[in-house]
């Protein structure tokens, strides 16, 4: 078995690169409690034990990262090791399954690191403890600095074996890092790993920065940045995540804002704000070439485009107050969607096609909620004194948002990133440096 | 007793209304030099405000307004950039667009009273910059405001 396994390895071309580890036990389909459906009305979370990877003293800190991955999902429920029964798991044996059973797992996780060439070698199986088989197992090589890459991607390994859907774990966020006096506060754009690891900056902070938003590939992004100088409108920008280099796109005598990428990368929608109208326009990212898209008087913003890249939902005041509504990806045919009491802003299709996420007001408070794309079956998720913004994540079933606490006594009410799922059952909030607002959630990381 | 009470709330208003009248206040722009930016923002009042959600001039606002054209007027030195401001009770990038069109409600007042357009510039920052730092209707009416600046 361990042989076979062996002579997988040399077949791997990326340096981050999934080999399915063979079944170490029978081969059969595993069911039964190592699945969920997450779409139910009630579930209990999933039990799962994650056994500290043997082999290496980073094993016990890839399982840390599955571990928190895994229970930051509300869908699993992850046994501490301290009630662990069987101590001398062999990495690529079956473990003794009634020990398992015993402590209430559903689920066990083992995995070891061998160092190769320079490189580290990443195994991990997990066992379906109910039915006693192997229900997933791959192998990884990479650099040893990725190590925190690879615990993501077994821990969404671990999420599409048991919910059936794609994992969101190997992902990065960006937002919008805030810091000092509300009347003088400094508005940095971040990024970071979806679970608050490797913080960065991407703008230096001298002018206010806000609303991110990444390119299909995640090696730009795009967003709005005030001048340094009070008599030029803030514009947008696109800027290489790694290089930070960046270019202003598209020099107009108004404000541009409110970007955000097409799903195939080719094309940026935003608004354009000149003469108290403000008006949605599509810019060819490589050309440069710019399409006006609405034609109003009224404040048209927040453009985001379907799954498919055919249509746009955007924020539209045009009725009287702010309301959705969708149009073809090319303009026209525009159609009001969305009909409750309230205002309804910031509208974001999902990735699956499935929903829009949106921000609502509905007399002092704040809501985020979603609807399906004709408007039907609004649900609101999350709500307070203000929340707004939401992100999804790539498997469109999370969504990312922001926080704000009233201010008081002269002080600015803290501002954080939460998630929740879009059953709204399992709301958390995403660890952060500093406070934080506009959440862009990535897609998933490509290996 | 009460006869006491009374005189006494008695003296103590002709008193203070003695004080108000015999104490010179010194006047709010005598230390400033006529046609400075202090002049203006004390004198004339640099700043219009807004209902929550609109962006029409109010009634107080055509006064502020019309002493500043008539400043402007006088004092052709300066160059005119309108901030437009709006209150935390509303989503980033609509009040981004909300608060150019208050901006652009003043600059087009100011225009009406004879202001050239090319002296005036607009800058939205939306609900990015609150001058007051609160969560209630006081604070947030003073946070939907265009502000008059001049260079």
């Amino acid at each position: 078995m361990n042989k076979r396994f062996d002579m997988m390895l040399p077949r791997r071309r990326t340096i981050i690169g999934g080999v399915a580890l063979a079944a170490a036990g029978a081969a059969a389909p595993a069911r039964a409690q190592l699945t969920i459906d997450m779409t139910k009305p009630s579930f209990e979370p999933v039990p799962i034990a994650i056994v500290d990877f043997a082999g290496d003293k980073v094993g016990a800190d890839i399982a840390g990262v599955i571990r928190n991955d895994l229970q930051s999902s509300g869908l699993f429920r992850t046994i501490p090791p301290s009630a662990f029964i069987q101590r001398d798991i062999n990495p690529n044996a079956p473990p003794r399954f009634a020990d398992w059973r015993g402590i209430g797992a559903a689920g066990v996780v083992v995995g070891q690191v061998t160092q190769a060439g320079g490189n580290i070698k990443v195994d991990f199986r997990l066992w379906d403890v109910v039915v006693g088989n192997q229900a997933a197992g791959l192998s990884f090589n990479s650099q040893p600095a990725n190590w925190r890459r690879l615990a993501h991607i077994i821990a969404d390994a671990i999420y599409k074996r048991v919910t059936g859907e794609e994992g969101y774990f190997d992902t990065r966020v960006a937002y919008v890092s805030e810091t000092g006096p509300l009347n003088q506060r400094v508005k940095r754009i971040a990024i970071m790993d979806q679970d608050g690891a490797n913080n960065r900056y991407l703008t230096d902070g001298r002018t206010i920065a806000i609303t991110p938003r990444f390119s299909p590939t995640l090696q730009e992004i795009v967003y709005m940045a005030y001048g340094e100088d009070r008599s030029t409108p803030p514009r947008v920008y696109l800027q290489n995540v790694e290089s930070n280099r960046r270019e202003l796109l598209g020099n107009f005598p108004g404000m541009s804002f409110a970007p955000r990428f097409s799903p195939d990368g080719t094309k940026v929608a935003m608004s354009l704000a000149q003469d108290g109208r403000t008006n949605i326009y599509e810019m060819d990212v490589r050309g440069r070439g710019l399409r006006r898209l609405t034609n109003t008087s009224a404040i048209d913003t927040s453009p985001s485009y379907s799954n498919d890249g055919t249509q746009i939902v955007f924020n539209s005041d045009r009725g009287g107050t702010q309301q959705l509504y969708i149009m073809s990806a090319s303009g026209g045919a525009e159609k009001r969607i969305s009909f409750g009491d309230g205002r309804y802003a910031t509208p974001v299709w999902s990735p699956r096609g499935d929903y829009i996420a949106f921000t609502k007001i509905t007399g002092g408070s704040f809501g985020i909620g979603v609807m399906r794309i004709d408007g039907s079956g609004e649900r609101l998720l999350a709500n307070g004194f203000l929340v707004e913004g939401p992100t999804w994540a790539p498997n469109g079933r999370v969504l990312m948002y922001f926080r704000q606490q009233p201010n008081s006594g002269g002080r600015a009410g803290s501002v954080t990133l939460s998630a929740v799922d879009i059953t709204g059952r399992f709301e958390r909030q995403v660890p952060t440096q500093t406070d934080a607002s506009d959440p862009a959630w990535s897609p998933l990381i490509p290996q | 007793m009460r006869i006491i009470k009374a005189v006494a709330a008695i003296a103590a208003l002709i008193f203070m209304a003695a004080c108000s009248e015999q104490v010179p206040v010194a006047p709010a722009g005598a230390a400033v030099t006529p046609g400075s930016v202090a002049d203006f923002r004390q004198n004339v009042g640099d700043r219009v405000y807004f209902d929550t959600d609109m962006s029409n001039i109010r009634e107080d606002g055509r006064a502020t307004l019309g002493k500043q054209a008539e400043w402007l007027k006088k004092y052709t030195n300066y160059a005119i950039t309108i901030e437009g401001h709006c209150d935390e009770r509303g989503t980033r990038e609509y009040n981004l667009a909300l608060g150019e069109r208050r901006a652009n409600a003043v600059r087009q007042y100011l225009v009406a009273q004879g202001i050239p357009a090319a002296r005036i510039k607009t800058i939205s920052y939306g609900k990015e910059r609150p001058e007051v730092v609160g969560s209630d209707e006081a604070a947030w009416a003073r946070n939907r405001v265009g502000v008059t600046t001049l260079q």
